[in-house]
């Protein structure tokens, strides 16, 4: 328990470094979980080689949603689309650092499926981009 | 805390094998999750093995014993469920898999024999999805109206705007005797007689209703009325739609198949009578007969017992959860309410509240409990649920309310 709520990510859920809307950018993409109704929009800035610049997130839900994608973005600045492209589920596990059960992972997950739906230029999102 | 209740808890949580389970090292399980699926007594589990290991064979048709025994105890079990909520007749229960598909079964049949385009249905803002979802879909097909009762800031119907609807001459009203987030306790012998003074078929979702408090459909005059074998102490994939006979009798069958025909022409058939008219297919007979071993067991009970019982309950974990600064219930006050406890607090999401609980081995349900209108008009994404039940203590919500002060603690 105290694991899942390691110091790491109880602090990047109480202080986001990449909370907020970009405006303008040039990938925008959100989404939410059905089954508990947590929402995420992120929106990113690339420059002419393809390369994230800027990004931020916005929407609601739980510590692990939320932590995760601060940490996401924070790992994904600098990043070519191509790269985020070819992320996996591991990605966020590795930057968590945890275990998580079937029900938490999709509240992990949820920011990657964001990013990677609006990288592909996808009308909605889906499972298949997080799982391996 | 000494805080009576008319149970011997004690004695009924022995009843319950789970209930000795450990969840974690040193951590027993502290079942709060009742309003989402009931534990199930040894009882309910028995007779569904002594089914499997001693009489299990197809039913209705068979003449050979095994197939005789069958019969007769899933009859027997549609007898107790149609005695347990005061039916006239047991050919009034149709079995079913759940009270989602009992609506379905009235919004599909009774919905697409009597409704035309432009007609009006009424449900409430507090429903489940359940009984919103199956009106929506027939809402679409036939070109319907669906109009609803709006919730109080402090979770009750407003029946002004139940009027309201009402003047609009609806064919339909459909809404939930019990919420399964707030736990109001609607008005509902009050509402049919409403309905029926205006013209309109009464139909109760009878989920949460059903399992806490007395329900007898000849005093309220129902309608239909669908309730849930699982909530109830019984297993899952079975639940009941009971009907009045006259309607019951008029409706055309909801799916084609075994059981549910009199007799079959290559282009054609004529309906079994009730209740196997919407019966179609091998039905789930262990657990039809489940259902009746848990209603058997409720009897024994009482469920005015047991309504009293979390109505201490409920009261006592209204006050304790209150005095925790940055913990707010929604809902009426606990006179007004069965036994379910949905609260939110300040900073921390409710899914990061339950998995700490989980830690403590209290199991609570976090989300929007299948009710997402209900929780944009509290402008909530989401809250956390504590339900109770008869097996449930004072203890157990003390361990709660500690629990919740470690989440505090945590989320600092």
């Amino acid at each position: 328990m105290d694991d899942l709520y390691r110091e790491i990510i109880i602090e990047h859920y109480k202080n986001p470094s990449y909370r907020g809307e970009l405006d303008p950018h040039d990938i925008s993409f959100s989404d939410e979980n059905p089954l508990c109704g947590d929402h995420i929009r992120i929106d990113l800035r690339v420059n002419d080689l393809g390369v994230i610049t800027e990004a931020g997130f916005s929407g609601h839900g739980c510590a692990i949603s939320q932590a995760s994608a601060d940490l996401l973005l924070e790992s994904v600045i600098g990043k070519t689309l191509d790269e985020v492209k070819a992320m996996t589920k591991q990605d966020i596990l590795d930057l968590l650092g945890i275990e998580l059960g079937p029900v938490r992972l999709k509240c992990a997950l949820l920011s990657l499926k964001v990013l990677k739906a609006g990288v592909y230029g996808l009308d909605q999102a889906n499972d298949n981009l997080v799982e391996e | 805390m000494t805080i009576s209740t008319p149970l011997d808890v004690k004695r009924i949580r022995a009843d319950f094998p789970i209930l000795d389970r450990e969840i974690h090292p040193g951590k027993k399980l502290i079942y709060l999750d009742s309003t989402a699926t009931a534990q199930k007594p040894a009882a309910v589990i028995e007779a569904m093995n002594t089914y499997y290991r001693q009489s299990n064979a197809n039913i209705h048709r068979g003449v050979h014993a095994l197939a005789e025994e069958a019969t007769a105890s899933y009859e027997g079990a549609r007898q107790k469920v149609a005695k347990f909520i005061g039916a006239k007749n047991s050919r009034q229960v149709i079995f079913t898999r759940n009270a989602s598909e009992a609506l379905n079964l009235v919004a599909q049949s009774w919905g697409r024999a009597n409704l035309n385009p432009g007609d009006v249905i009424v449900l409430t803002e507090m429903e489940h999805h359940s009984n919103l979802v199956p009106w929506q879909m027939l809402a679409v097909e036939k070109n319907l109206r669906l109009e609803f009762i709006e919730v109080t800031p402090d979770g009750l119907l407003d029946m002004e705007t139940y009027k309201k609807c009402l003047s609009l001459q609806p064919k339909l009203v459909s809404f939930t005797q019990m919420s399964n987030v707030l736990g109001t306790i609607n008005p509902a012998k009050e509402m049919i007689a409403m309905a029926h003074a205006a013209g309109a078929v009464a139909v109760i979702d009878g989920a949460q209703s059903v399992p806490h408090f007395a329900v007898d459909v000849m005093d309220l005059d129902a309608d239909f009325l669908a309730f849930s074998a699982h909530k109830m102490c019984g297993p899952t994939g079975i639940g009941a739609l009971y009907g009045r006979e006259s309607l019951l009798e008029a409706m055309p069958p909801y799916q084609g198949g075994g059981d549910m025909i009199r007799k079959v022409f290559l282009r054609s058939f004529t309906p079994n009578e009730l209740p196997h008219k919407f019966e179609a297919g091998t039905p789930a007979i262990a657990e039809g007969i489940g259902f009746g071993a848990a209603v058997d067991y409720l009897s024994s009970v009482g469920m005015g017992q047991i309504e009293a019982h979390e109505q201490a309950l409920i009261s006592y974990a209204l006050e304790r959860l209150e005095e925790i600064p940055g913990v707010k219930v929604i809902g009426p006050e606990a006179s007004k309410k069965g036994g379910v406890a949905a609260f939110v607090m300040d900073g921390v999401h409710p899914h990061d509240v339950a998995q700490i609980l989980d830690g403590e081995g209290i199991a609570v349900r976090a989300g929007h409990h299948c009710a997402m209108p209900l929780h944009d008009k509290f402008h909530l994404p989401a809250t956390s649920r504590a339900s109770f039940y008869l097996y449930n203590t004072i203890e157990e919500i003390d361990h709660l309310v500690e629990a919740i002060y470690k989440v505090k603690k945590m989320f600092g």
